[in-house]
């Protein structure tokens, strides 16, 4: 086998297979590498950053407010509010955030925890 | 005391699927002393036999090969019912049920580059979907899907082109 000779092992669809396939990886660097998933938790009271969480560590923290103690939870990946002295618990039972900018608020207690992401979506624009 | 055989009739396709297995197991082998920049991207040189048995011999011996390969092959790397094992597994049988729907298409139009680029495709989509529900329960391993892609896309083209000249070769003699 002559050097060369190895384009005559493509048969015409298998350019077309391969140049799908390229097109397909070169579509998947910027989609994957801009990153959907969440990377800091963001702890807020009355609108003042009160802490920032890196999401690859476990940790869980606890913060003041106007109506006692919110424990906050971070685990690879995601994070919580574990407990909040709230009459409704809302956004105890909002579970385990995931996604960058979900958003868990805890309004009497002025407390919310935000993800974000390595560039932020918006959720909307308007001009 | 008369010694008692047990006598195991062998038939020629299990020699002929033995034989095979064996060659995709050395490659095996050979692939994991390989070292690899990241885990989970490698050659996959042991889809050339199963991919070439697949045109030869139909899909039940691609299957054949492909299974025994990778129990085979894990036991003799000590990752038998190892997390590897079961990705490897995943990889294998997502890339077989690809392969038996893609050896239909038509044969003047498509060859084995084809195939094996697509079989690549799904190898590292089965193991990856596995991985994110089982290993990884997190989207950070998507990150890594375009290094994945890139590597089944070249990987997969060299392996076709392999097969298509060893495919040759027989065919010629």
């Amino acid at each position: 086998m002559k050097t060369g000779d190895w384009t005559a092992l493509m048969r015409p669809g298998d350019w077309f297979t391969v140049a799908i396939g390229l097109a397909l990886v070169i579509v998947s660097y910027p989609l994957l590498w801009r990153g959907g998933a969440a990377e800091k938790a963001v702890v807020r009271r009355d609108g003042v950053v009160v802490a920032e969480l890196p999401l690859n560590i476990s940790k869980r923290i606890v913060v003041d407010g106007p109506s006692g103690a919110t424990v906050i939870e971070v685990q690879p990946g995601r994070a919580r509010v574990l407990s909040d002295p709230g009459p409704r618990q809302y956004c105890v039972k909002q579970g385990w955030l995931t996604q960058a900018n979900a958003i868990a608020i805890c309004a009497p207690s002025h407390l919310s925890l935000a993800l974000t992401g390595r560039s932020p979506n918006h959720d909307s624009l308007s001009y | 005391m008369t010694a008692s055989v047990i006598e195991l009739p062998v038939t020629a396709d299990d020699r002929r699927i033995a034989r095979y297995a064996a060659a995709a197991i050395a490659l095996t082998i050979a692939e994991a002393s390989i070292p690899t920049p990241l885990p989970g991207v490698k050659p996959g040189l042991a889809n050339i036999i199963v991919l070439m048995v697949l045109m030869r011999h139909g899909w039940r011996d691609a299957v054949w090969v492909s299974l025994l390969r990778v129990v085979a092959g894990s036991l003799l790397v000590g990752q038998f019912l190892a997390p590897g094992f079961f990705l490897s597994l995943c990889g294998a049988l997502a890339s077989l049920s690809t392969l038996v729907v893609a050896v239909r298409l038509p044969v003047r139009w498509f060859g084995p580059v084809s195939l094996s680029v697509l079989g690549a495709f799904a190898h590292i989509a089965g193991q990856l979907l596995l991985a994110r529900i089982w290993l990884v329960p997190h989207d950070g391993l998507f990150f890594m899907v375009p290094l994945f892609a890139t590597a089944a896309l070249a990987f997969g083209v060299i392996n076709g082109l392999i097969v298509a000249a060893l495919l040759r070769e027989t065919e010629s003699k």
